[in-house]
């Protein structure tokens, strides 16, 4: 019991740290933050050594709180009973292409899934059950109208299919996972084998995403929604050297 | 505005009309090329609106415009990344363009896919700066479970890219957290839900064991915490992942988004303390509560 008095209090102190920030004097805010760290049996952030990691986290909440979320108060308290996002988009883990950013979706727009290569694998109830429940939820759960599978430039998962099979090295779950696009890189290597390599490789980009289209219409209720026309499929190419994006629509 | 014209497709050197894989496709004119071409208005239909901030060096903010029809919904995907290219991509060219030759995050963020919890817009993560995967309940399976896309991700990250964190962030209000809590039959399900959050079964069995007196919404916020926890935990059944949390190169880190309050905590796993409690539970530091 007296771990859990602890947890409320804690929790106590920092609704009221929140409800009266704004005129707090800077010596109280640091004892309230103290005593919460003692209750919580770890050391006070003032006494902290210097993280610019952690820094940079700080002030890039601070900035979106400041900036964003107190001046939509009204929208964000309407987001925090319910999201009703129209899109599921599958993106690739790469930092550099976060949909987000990229296609400048506001918080509640998109239910994003990130993956090495941005791949969805055919249905396989049992194998496949991570990816699979981002669809489920996205499709079943929160009714999304639209699908889309954006791949991009220099992608190295889509890099590291096609050295495969590589007999020099191998990885524990990346080699297993990419696998998912052979059939996208036979297409290509039975009709593009000639161009040079960086030019199979955007193709193989392309195709991969193809693939992914491909192997959601093996999800039954994906396949029963793209047919009575509640979701569009929808393929997506961000390439990062030519500030270009392609979009398309599965027919 | 001085509108360029667009590549043309035809010039497209991977096109040719006997190839039926995507090359092929370019030229039969179906897809949509978006290039730099600056529109003078942008078209909005607007149902929620969310207003504009002074326009910060990191974040664009635009009329967030609610359409309801498939081509309008083509126009704003291509006003969006028009509106990135133009603020984000042209005034930070050369960065882009070293980006485009390789990346190289600090960060390895695993988040839930909820649309309310974008790392990049809460956190201002920018290009280049975090691996991300994005799963329902932002869950790590064990080594042992199996190959799944985040511990391919993983592998990526810690062992290619060789990133310096891993920060595992949750979130209020998971709809995943709550389909575990709710499950009843946690064994044998027609759900890909129900078969994937039970990764998070530890978290389950510690918050029943420990807040079985609070309310169900309660024993929730409870479990999505702890079921953070129990991920960071897991992390550590990664060889190649303890070998370097020991050696100090990599940190793991928690987070929690409450976006009722719009507050933000995060903590460090203490690896040694955590080995001293046989990685049954996991001993933390450096908490922070941001509000």
């Amino acid at each position: 019991m007296a771990k859990h008095s602890a947890e409320v209090l804690v929790e106590g102190l920092k609704k009221i740290l929140i409800s009266v920030k704004e005129g707090l004097d800077e010596k109280v805010q640091g004892k309230v933050e103290k005593l919460i760290a003692e209750l919580q049996g770890t050391v006070p952030p003032s006494l902290e050594p210097f993280d610019p990691d952690a820094q940079k986290l700080e002030l890039g909440f601070d900035f979106f709180k400041n900036n964003i979320f107190d001046k939509n108060r009204e929208y964000f308290r309407e987001l925090a009973e319910a999201q009703h996002p129209k899109f599921l988009v599958f993106a690739c883990s790469d930092s550099r292409v976060s949909p987000s950013i990229v296609l400048n979706f506001k918080l509640g727009e998109a239910f994003i899934g990130r993956n090495i290569a941005n791949m969805v694998p055919q249905f396989d109830q049992w194998r496949h059950t991570e990816i699979g429940s981002v669809i489920e939820y996205a499709v079943k759960e929160l009714g999304v109208e639209n699908i889309l599978v954006m791949g991009h430039s220099h992608c190295g998962g889509i890099a590291r299919l096609m050295e495969l099979p590589d007999h020099s090295c191998s990885h524990d779950f990346i080699d297993e996972w990419v696998k998912i696009g052979l059939p996208a890189k036979q297409k290509v290597k039975e009709e593009a084998n000639h161009l040079p390599e960086e030019e199979q490789l955007r193709l193989l980009e392309k195709e991969s995403v193809e693939n992914s289209m491909a192997n959601l219409l093996t999800y039954p209720f994906v396949r029963n929604a793209v047919e009575n026309g509640s979701i569009t499929l929808r393929g997506g190419y961000y390439n990062f050297d030519n500030g270009t994006f392609q979009q398309w629509k599965k027919m | 505005m001085a509108a360029l014209a667009p590549t043309s497709l035809s010039k497209d050197p991977s096109s040719n009309p006997t190839l039926t894989i995507f090359g092929s496709r370019l030229k039969s004119g179906q897809i949509q090329q978006t290039q730099f071409r600056l529109c003078s208005s942008f078209r909005s239909n607007t149902g929620l609106k969310l207003k504009a901030s002074a326009e910060p060096p990191a974040l664009t903010q635009e009329r967030m415009a609610e359409t309801g029809t498939a081509p309008d919904l083509f126009d704003e995907m291509k006003n969006r990344f028009l509106s990135f290219k133009k603020h984000k991509y042209m005034e930070n060219l050369e960065h882009f363009q070293a980006l485009s030759k390789a990346q190289a995050p600090k960060f390895m963020v695993i988040a839930c896919g909820d649309s309310r919890v974008c790392p990049s817009n809460i956190l201002g993560f920018q290009p280049g700066e975090a691996f991300t995967i994005r799963s329902v309940a932002n869950l790590v399976p064990t080594y042992e479970s199996g190959p799944t896309e985040t511990n391919a991700a993983l592998e990526f990250a810690v062992n290619s890219l060789e990133v310096e964190n891993i920060f595992i962030i949750g979130h209020s209000c998971c709809g995943g957290i709550r389909a575990l809590m709710s499950m009843e039959d946690e064994a044998d399900s027609s759900s890909f839900i129900r078969n994937w959050v039970i990764v998070g079964k530890k978290a389950k069995l510690i918050t029943k064991d420990a807040a079985s007196n609070l309310s169900f919404d309660q024993q929730c916020t409870h479990c999505e915490k702890e079921s953070i926890n129990c991920s960071l935990l897991n992390l550590l059944t990664y060889p190649w992942i303890e070998e370097k949390v020991k050696r100090g190169v990599l940190s793991l880190h928690g987070g929690y988004y409450d976006f009722v309050d719009c507050t933000f905590e995060k903590w460090t796993l203490d690896y040694k303390g955590s080995i001293m409690e046989g990685k049954n539970r996991a001993v933390v530091k450096n908490r922070s509560f941001w509000c």
